[in-house]
């Protein structure tokens, strides 16, 4: 079976620093891959070099066996339709309200009606709770409900796999939970996924691998219940640890 | 100061002064209309543009924002006719309309750019992770967002050019300022003729204003253009 | 060769405008500052019928050309109530007046931009409102004001160009007349251009170094 999306030997290098050192991955359907790493690592690049917001120095991206040159706008515009994003920082269109974020993309890009737009709009904001808050601007709205908003623009696409940087790490404690609740029923749902996040508890109960990254190169990678076992000697757990001593934000809800 | 010669003022100053506002007029609007094109074009290559390119409208644009618009209006009436090779006569409404648009250009420029360059990146990032082109993510987002970071710089400077139309009077084109200099030479009423001429300008600055504050309420958008948005 | 000699020879005569576009500068600026203040506070803390008063005062001179405030002064109102100026004080009074109607909201701005709590403060101390106002508010939101301040100055440095039309005696007033002597119009004008430029320059570098002698550290305006 060839992988939903897989990427090859990517590198990027930026000035003299090495972002990324030839980082491989595939994702098949219903696989939710997490991220894991210090900052500065190059989760968020890895990321972004997926959908080619910032193209890669080298390496290959194939989109269900298809390989993507990166050459024309037109294959650029294709493969990030079909790759869903998330943002550390919601990056909600700030002159837009809530609805409007999620139609916009719709009506320029899948050439929608304005009216089916709003449907489709209405229907994703739905899912992840925000019906009633379809005319507020971004500025009206919690951290929180700005990157639910987020999640809907980007499911509104229909996208076949989605990638999420950090989609927590912006947001007040408090806020956290609604927003894991979300991405939750996705994941429960079947929807492909790599995220970067410090989450704990996620990613034990609903990973399907986790990949720990550190100097732009992915340094282990395997279920949850191998590299977060009880005592197991790997950098992962040894990280993981720390985090939970610092920030302790894994025990959430 | 006596009014109760209301002749006088009816059939003497008023017709004269609404003839200079006509001439104002062809001023103020041709000069705002032009200059605000001039403007976002400077203001577009000041940010968009290559390194030279960067640094000509850069250059232009902080001498004509260094040097009183007074003599910019001297130079292109009286010094152009005497460039040593290609001589240029431009007649008193030319002068005074060209010195307007580039003026006003160049402020509207800094307002442009600095609208420009406050756009975050990450809403084109976000643009891009749609699946949205190149095109759709500057009509769409850039600007509409552009568009209204820059309302209250240009309006204000729209305002100004209103204000600033009467050094037209300095290269002997007769619009509003002119006129009741004339009237004045000829009535020996300074301050009469002066205080209505003002009220004309008045009228004008805050009709504008009006307009201007009408147009952002349009635009509104709660939160918008705040620091933490 | 010819157009050099011009412009050196009548170099001192120009550069004796400098002079006296520096003092009508600075005098211009210091009336501004002098009433721009008190209208601020005036606005700010005024009751409805001064705040009208003061909001008319700066209606009236934002809203007229600076040229034509230059014609009604000189010559007209001034002769009305008696006073028989010359071009220079007249031109001097008349861009103060203007500019104070400009720096007033500048200065209100600022004083509008500190937090409430800087009043209730004082109060809290037992300082009465002029008190408040002198001591704590003033301080900060003069500080605040630099920046609008110099953008001030260069405006009106550019503005005090059109007294020539009154007949004040100064840069531009002179490039013009010994241009029209000798029909090196280019030439001097753009020499007239470069004086305002270097004014400007000189005139900045003081003002920024007047920030920086009173600065308070990690005191900005909060944005």
């Amino acid at each position: 079976m060839t992988a939903l999306l897989s990427v090859k030997n990517i590198s990027l290098t930026l000035g003299n620093r090495k972002i990324l050192d030839t980082v491989s991955l595939d994702i098949h359907a219903g696989e939710l891959k997490v991220l894991i790493g210090p900052s500065g690592a190059g989760k968020s690049t890895l990321l972004q070099c997926i959908n080619y917001l910032i193209p890669p120095d080298e390496g290959e991206i194939y989109l269900e066996g298809k390989k993507i040159n990166g050459q024309s706008n037109a294959e650029l515009c294709h493969l990030r339709q079909n790759v869903g994003m998330i943002f550390q920082d919601f990056n909600l269109f700030d002159h837009l309200t809530a609805l409007d974020n999620i139609c916009l993309a719709l009506v320029k890009v899948h050439k929608l009606s304005k009216a089916e737009a709003q449907k489709r709009a209405r229907k994703e904001l739905e899912r992840v709770g925000l019906a009633n808050r379809a005319g507020l601007y971004p500025a009206q709205l919690s951290g929180g409900q700005k990157q639910r908003v987020a999640i809907a623009r980007a499911l509104a696409m229909d996208p076949k796999i989605l990638l999420l940087d950090e989609p927590t790490s912006a947001l007040d404690p408090e806020l956290v939970g609604e927003v894991m609740a979300v991405i939750q029923d996705l994941a429960h749902g079947g929807m492909p996924m790599i995220m970067a996040t410090h989450q704990m508890d996620f990613v034990r109960s609903l990973a399907t691998e986790v990949l720990f990254m550190e100097h732009g190169v992915i340094i282990e990678k395997d279920t949850p219940k191998v590299l977060l076992a009880e005592g197991a000697k790997t950098r992962t757990l040894d990280f993981c640890s720390k985090l939970h001593i610092i920030t302790n934000t894994s025990n959430e809800e | 100061m006596e009014f109760t010669d209301l002749a006088f003022y009816l059939e003497r100053v008023i017709p004269k002064l609404n003839k200079g506002l006509i001439e104002s007029l062809w001023l103020i609007i041709p000069a705002a209309l032009v200059g605000g094109a001039f403007g976002i074009f400077m203001g577009v290559l000041r940010v968009f543009g290559t390194k030279w390119i960067k640094k000509i409208a850069d250059t232009f644009v902080a001498v004509i924002r260094g040097v009183p618009l007074t003599i910019q209006l001297m130079i292109l009436y009286f010094g152009l006719p005497y460039l040593p090779v290609v001589k240029i006569y431009l007649d008193p409404y030319q002068a005074a309309l060209l010195g307007f648009i580039f003026c006003t250009g160049a402020y509207q420029s800094e307002y442009i750019r600095g609208a420009l360059l406050s756009i975050k990146q990450g809403q084109i990032k976000a643009g891009q992770a749609l699946g949205m082109t190149k095109f759709q993510i500057i009509w769409s987002i850039i600007i509409p967002q552009a568009f209204r970071k820059a309302i209250p710089g240009c309006g204000n400077e729209i305002i100004y050019l209103i204000k600033y139309s009467s050094l037209a009077y300095i290269v002997t084109h007769i619009e509003l300022t002119g006129e009741a200099k004339i009237l004045v030479s000829r009535t020996f009423r300074p301050t009469e003729i002066y205080l209505i001429a003002g009220c004309y300008y008045l009228f004008l600055v805050t009709l504008a204003t009006w307009i201007l504050h009408a147009l952002e309420r349009k635009l509104y958008i709660p939160g918008f253009g705040k620091a933490n948005s | 060769m010819e157009t050099l000699k011009t412009i050196i020879i009548n170099l001192p005569y120009i550069l004796e405008g400098t002079y006296i576009t520096v003092l009508l500068v600075v005098g211009a600026l210091s009336l501004g500052f002098c009433l721009g203040v008190p209208l601020a506070i005036m606005q700010v803390y005024g009751n409805g019928a001064i705040r009208r008063m003061v909001g008319l005062y700066v209606w009236f001179f934002r809203g007229v050309p600076i040229l034509l405030l230059l014609f009604l002064f000189y010559f007209g109102l001034f002769n009305v109530i008696g006073l028989n100026l010359d071009a220079l004080t007249a031109s001097g009074l008349v861009l103060g007046l203007a500019s104070s109607a400009y720096q007033s909201q500048i200065f209100r701005g600022s004083i509008q931009s500190l937090p409430m709590g800087q009043f209730k403060a004082g109060s809290a101390l037992g300082m009465t409102n002029a008190q408040i106002i002198k001591n704590i508010i003033l301080p900060q939101a003069l500080r605040l004001s630099i920046p609008g301040w110099s953008n001030e100055f260069s405006i009106l440095l550019k503005d005090s160009a059109l007294c020539f039309a009154v007949g004040a005696s100064e840069i531009m007033a002179r490039a013009h007349f010994v241009a029209s002597r000798t029909y090196e119009y280019l030439p001097l004008y753009i020499t007239a251009g470069f004086l305002y430029f270097l004014i400007t320059l000189v005139g900045i570098r003081i003002l920024r170094h007047v920030e920086r002698k009173f600065a308070i550290p990690g005191y900005t305006l909060s944005v």
